[in-house]
């Protein structure tokens, strides 16, 4: 309960604050922040407790955007249905590749799903049915009332799936799933032993990992009225996805929170005062400062200021 | 009467190197077994073998009258066969009450409640109850190994393996291990033990094997053991 | 489509000289990572950086390739920074932190790409040299002269890595490192001085590789993105640590790309690299040769 209380409460925020009269640029950079919530929860899930890191964000993310726009395009599907569709569609993704990779150690693990995006951002760029590499531009419906416009109307919808997101990894921390995910980064062969079944737990976190990616994805074309390769398969959705929850923390559901809130927000300001370039600069740096020198994230520096002071 | 587990030919390489050569042996139920042999002499790769951690390029390993062959390691657990690791792999991130939490929820398929009493029960028994909160990265090597034998207890296994568990413990520790084992063999448990300390395994084994260079070279009781030629060479290097 | 058998052969030919210079471009990371277990995804990017230096040291009127081989002392240096840093911040930490080694490179990687975006821009660069632009005729065939040179420094660049590591001592050191670490410290041997200095040499070798990068066409600071793929492909197919068989795994890749641009078209040709390497993990993982 003390958990749900507040999540609900944020959801009622954010929908409170979609009818208000808030400026609407708050509304873009906001809707990008949550999808990063959304990324970063979903990743930790498998790179966090799992501990099997992976790259692989761009491929699931780019997927659901063009489930969704295959389905608004050929049967004019609901938002709400292309958001299922590419949750399933790239959580279908997410196990193949897990079946394909998962038996692969460390490193080839995550230079195969580096090669998963490429192949992905390949096939779109050669199918003239979704725009091929010069993409398509999308003609939206009208917006639903209460909504003032599209951008606040997906405010809320993301903000309602960070939500789900958060819940979903926050349930699975805690469960016994949680642990045997654990026991299998701690030490997979003593997990094996202790009756884990490491490779379908595995392919578990895989799956749901690349199903909640794909329904971040899901709503982008609608929020740009544009879909195209070269942006939905952009590797800096993996190395931002991957970043924030080394930044937050990777122990806890709510370290890639902080991490993608603080970095997500950084971002923001960086890209809107001085560039896009600088942006990637910054997550970069930040990557790499955190994992050379506060490898338990912002929790861990967190947490070793508490114990200082005891 | 049907043997718990029978190795039969089994085989490894591992690239150019043979590991185990053609190991056969069998296992009585409620048997305690020894295995010996000097470092290299293949002991941990058959026990890997066994446990499913490794699989063997030939040969077959039946336990109580089922193949094993193809099935995972955490199968062959749920299935009754328990191990704990030379080097000891705690589940570093989790308190020591929590590293055996895993096998209860994954063998037993225990709710939390139940298997945290559980758990207290076996560190009661082992001595570790006092640091049930403690972070396992913070355990002493001791201390370690003991959680190593707690973590294949709560697997509840028919077949347990204890690999060199006393390795660097005290003539005290040692017994107190002895006599954990022994009260798991008599409550049933069949108890595979591979050991250096030699007092250890001769106090212990009903049958000793010792391997050497990954064959067999000698089975018998644990004087016979001793006295042989051929063991005290592998030994000592004649 | 069909597949005339000139143009078929005009494929492999083109195939076997990029092949080559896949090679070349990948052998640094064999030794980097096949050998030495760096998981070095800015191998790449480093390339791209000894491109970008290339192009600023011929500026000043130099031969590509021998701007390339002047950067080389320089990319040595750089290496062992590198490793060392690596080292001190990953590797000693233990294998936990071997994951976070790898999101480190990948930082990396992308720091070096911005940096180049503002050193340089996102436009293309290239550099000039008499045999950039001319071809050579065979018969019917055409084959670029800078294909040619790229194809010839490959095959020095291979054959020297090979016999420096199987004849030198401080080649067979490493050698050595990567299948045995405690016995050669048993040896004596330092291993990781000896890691360090490989890991300059497989730098030192990117510079070159750079430089043959953008003699074979124009660079732009995002390309390394591409070579990740091709790089890693060569390197695994060939088998961790076989110098021999990056050759045999860079022909095979250059073959099968130039196949699929001259009969798909150039939109498909960044799948094969990727495609290819999936299909190596999940079919054969330890390559043609591996150990």
């Amino acid at each position: 309960m003390k958990y749900w209380i507040p999540a609900v409460l944020l959801v009622a925020l954010a929908a409170w604050l979609a009818l208000s009269g808030v400026n609407e640029y708050f509304f873009y950079a906001a809707y990008v922040v949550l999808t990063f919530v959304v990324l970063a929860t979903a990743w930790n899930i498998l790179g966090g407790y799992a501990g099997y890191v992976n790259f692989g964000t761009a491929a699931f993310f780019g997927l659901g955007a063009y489930t969704a726009t295959v389905l608004f395009k050929w049967l004019g599907a609901p938002l709400a249905v292309q958001i299922a569709a590419g949750a399933a569609v790239s959580g279908m993704l997410g196990f193949g590749v897990g079946l394909l990779t998962l038996r692969l150690r460390g490193i080839f693990f995550a230079i195969a799903t580096v090669a998963v995006i490429f192949i992905m951002e390949t096939l779109m760029i050669n199918w003239r049915y979704v725009g091929g590499a010069t993409g398509l531009q999308l003609l939206r419906p009208e917006v639903t009332a209460p909504f003032e416009s599209y951008t606040r109307m997906l405010f809320v919808v993301m903000a309602l799936l960070a939500v789900a997101a958060v819940s979903v990894a926050r349930y699975i921390q805690i469960s016994w799933i949680g642990r045997g995910l654990r026991a299998i980064r701690d030490s997979e062969e003593a997990a094996e032993c202790c009756g884990v079944p490491t490779l379908k737990l595995k392919l578990f976190a895989c799956t749901v990992s690349g199903a909640l990616m794909g329904a971040a994805g899901a709503p982008m074309p609608m929020y740009l009225s544009f879909i195209e390769p070269a942006s939905s398969f952009n590797l800096t959705y993996s190395v931002s996805a991957l970043a924030m929850p080394m930044i937050g923390g990777t122990a806890h559901w709510i370290g890639p929170v902080i991490g993608a809130l603080l970095l997500g927000s950084i971002q923001q300001v960086v890209t809107v005062t001085i560039s896009n370039e600088i942006n990637v600069l910054v997550v970069g740096v930040l990557l790499v400062l955190f994992v050379v020198a506060a490898p338990d994230g912002v929790l861990g520096l967190f947490r070793r200021g508490v114990s200082r002071r005891k | 009467m049907k043997p718990l587990l029978e190795v039969r030919s089994v085989s490894k390489h591992f690239g150019g190197f043979t590991a185990l050569s053609e190991v056969s042996l069998e296992i009585a139920p409620g048997e305690r077994f020894g295995l010996i042999g000097p470092n290299g002499s293949g002991k941990t790769t058959l026990i890997n073998c066994i446990s499913g951690t490794l699989r063997n390029e030939s040969g077959s390993i039946v336990f109580d009258g089922e193949e094993l062959s193809g099935l995972p390691a955490y199968q062959r657990t749920r299935r009754g066969i328990a191990r704990s690791f030379q080097v000891p792999r705690p589940f570093a991130s989790m308190s020591v009450l929590e590293n055996l939490l895993v096998p209860y929820e994954y063998v037993e398929h225990l709710k939390q409640a139940d298997a945290g009493k559980q758990a207290m029960d076996i560190l009661r028994r082992i001595g570790l109850e006092d640091k049930a909160g403690t972070p396992s990265n913070q355990l002493s090597q001791v201390e370690l190994r003991k959680l190593e034998l707690a973590r294949a207890m709560a697997a509840r296994p028919r077949l347990l393996i204890s690999d060199e568990a006393m390795a660097g413990l005290s003539g005290s520790e040692v017994d107190e291990v002895l006599k954990i084992l022994f009260e798991l063999n008599a409550a049933g448990i069949t108890v595979i033990m591979i050991e250096h300390i030699m007092h250890a395994v001769m106090r212990f084994s009903q049958r000793v094997v010792c391997l050497d260079a990954g064959r067999i070279i000698c089975e018998g009781t644990p004087e016979s053991i001793v006295a042989n030629g051929d063991v005290q060479r592998a030994y000592l290097g004649a | 489509m069909i597949i005339s058998l000139d143009l078929l052969f005009e494929a492999v030919l083109f195939g076997v000289l990029l092949g080559c210079f896949y090679a070349a471009v990948s052998i640094g990371l064999s030794v980097s990572f096949g050998l030495l277990d760096v998981p070095h995804v800015a191998h790449p990017a480093v390339m791209v950086l000894g491109s970008y230096c290339t192009y600023l040291v011929a500026g000043y009127g130099l031969d590509p390739i021998l701007a390339g081989v002047v950067l080389m002392p320089a990319f040595f240096v750089l290496g062992i920074l590198i490793y060392r840093f690596y080292y001190e911040a990953f590797e000693r930490r233990g294998s936990e932190a071997g994951v976070r080694g790898l999101a480190f490179f990948f930082g990396l990687a992308f720091i070096i790409e911005v940096g180049l975006i503002l050193g340089f821009g996102v436009d293309q660069r290239s550099v000039e040299a008499a045999y950039i632009g001319s071809s050579l005729r065979l018969g019917d065939y055409r084959i670029p002269y800078r294909m040619l040179v790229a194809f010839g420094v490959a095959l020095v660049l291979t054959f020297a890595l090979t016999l420096y590591l199987s004849r030198t001592f401080t080649g067979r050191a490493i050698k050595a490192v990567a299948q045995d670490e405690p016995a050669l410290r048993l040896m004596g041997a330092n291993p990781v001085r000896i890691k360090q200095w490989a890991f300059g040499i497989a730098t030192g070798v990117s510079a070159l590789a750079g430089a043959m990068l953008i003699i074979v066409g124009p660079v732009e600071p995002a390309i390394d993105r591409l070579y990740i793929g091709r790089t890693f492909a060569v390197v695994v197919l060939a088998g961790l640590g076989s110098m021999t068989g990056t050759l045999a795994a860079g022909l095979i890749l250059g073959v099968a790309e130039s196949i699929v641009l001259m009969f798909f078209g150039a939109s498909w040709a960044p799948a094969v690299a990727f495609g290819l390497l999936l299909l190596v993990l999940g079919i054969r993982p330890q390559g043609l040769f591996g150990r």
